[in-house]
């Protein structure tokens, strides 16, 4: 046996341990995707980002059938008066929320419904100081809502509204991907 | 009155938050619904996570039986450019076992309809069980994982439907979390940020879309 053949089993041979000891690593050079077929049309059937807000702005039904089929670029011109009239409903005293956003400030914001993240400051739905960078797992995203909604411009208004007293998850986030609990 | 609600607004906002169970055609269970869409700096803060979950309010015991949909494409959707529509796509999809994921990647269209970036295949990872341990994969620097896992979203709901419908003026304390010891079908990749264009800022967001 030549030294290259006995090199060649002594690669293959380690590339096979390191595969086995690997095996949902997808490390390997062959794309098994090639064998796969993904070929097809697929249409939106659902769609979301930010926390609760087609839930809570949108009637069920067949509207929300249609937001949920709706494109983020459309939505603001389709969504944001409904979104507006919603508010109202909610809150019929509300003239600014805590951002200082009119209602038709804030629901044109919240009816173009994408999540925005910065690639450079902290991820947060809102920290205190980063205002929509993201949304963490532990943010706890409906007080945010909530005060937005029913807080006025302080904050301070409708103080049995503003916070439902759930805090933080039922279980610890891990530190490491892939970062949510394992299930109940 | 603070809430200024006809019982017609009400009967209007049966809400389902975050977004679980959202819609008639979204029904409990289903693979298309998405209950939750997260995007958040990883332990390196190089990279972004994106997390969306799927097929709210499992209890522990219909967590085994829940499945990925092979008919079902999930597509993460992201503007670099802030006109909210997608310049990148990152799509997953079940074919036997695994999960497959292409992109971040140019979508062919933008909208509504969309095939799948085969040419850019960027891993895949087998299906996490229920439990047993997560099953992740790496590769050219993303993390891929797919399966059960608690849903993370927390929210006193029936206390809030209280208040709507009128039962209620406000929210207990300490609150009720509705979400408690319930399950959801998590998609998770973390992706280099290097891989998510040159802007500062991106606007993000969930689809799924069915093979039609």
């Amino acid at each position: 046996m030549s030294k290259t053949n006995k090199f060649k089993i002594i690669a293959i041979a380690l590339v096979a341990a390191v595969v086995s000891v690997n095996c949902d690593n997808d490390d390997s050079n062959s794309y098994p995707e090639a064998n796969l077929n993904f070929t097809g049309t697929f249409v939106q059937q659902d769609q979301m980002a930010r926390p609760a807000i087609n839930t809570v702005f949108i009637a069920s039904g067949q509207p929300k059938d249609d937001f949920n089929a709706a494109i983020p670029s459309a939505m603001g011109a389709k969504y944001q008066s409904i979104f507006q009239s919603r508010l109202l409903a909610l809150n019929s005293g509300f003239t600014t929320n805590a951002l200082g956003q009119t209602a038709a400030q804030f629901t044109g914001l919240l009816s173009t419904d994408v999540l925005n993240v910065s690639k450079t400051a902290k991820t947060t739905f809102f920290d205190g100081t980063n205002v929509l960078t993201g949304r963490a797992l532990a943010d706890d995203v409906i007080d945010v809502e909530l005060l937005l909604i029913f807080g006025g411009s302080t904050g301070a208004s409708n103080p049995n509204l503003t916070k439902d007293n759930v805090n933080a998850n039922d279980k610890a986030f891990g530190t490491t991907f892939p970062y949510l609990a394992t299930a109940w | 009155m603070i809430l200024g609600l006809s019982l017609v607004a009400v009967s209007g906002l049966i809400l389902v938050a975050a977004d679980h169970i959202d819609a008639p055609l979204t029904a409990s269970g289903s693979a298309i619904d998405i209950t939750d869409v997260y995007a958040f700096q990883g332990q390196n803060t190089s990279n972004l996570v994106f997390a969306v979950n799927t097929q709210g309010l499992l209890s522990p015991g219909a967590t085994a039986a829940a499945k990925f949909d092979e008919n079902v494409m999930i597509e993460i959707n992201i503007d670099n450019n802030g006109d909210n529509v997608e310049d990148l796509v990152i799509q997953a999809i079940k074919r036997d076992d695994k999960m497959y994921f292409f992109g971040p990647v140019a979508p062919g269209t933008t909208g509504t309809t969309s095939t799948i970036k085969t040419a850019a295949a960027s891993g895949s990872v087998a299906i996490s069980s229920y439990g047993t341990a997560a099953l992740t994969a790496e590769k050219n620097g993303m993390k891929f994982f797919a399966g059960p896992r608690d849903d993370p979203f927390f929210f006193d709901l029936g206390q809030f439907r209280a208040i709507l419908a009128g039962t209620a003026t406000g929210f207990k304390s300490p609150g009720v979390d509705t979400f408690a010891g319930t399950n959801v079908m998590s998609l998770i990749v973390e992706v280099p940020k290097a891989m998510l264009g040159t802007s500062s800022t991106l606007n993000v967001w969930a689809e799924t879309k069915k093979k039609q």
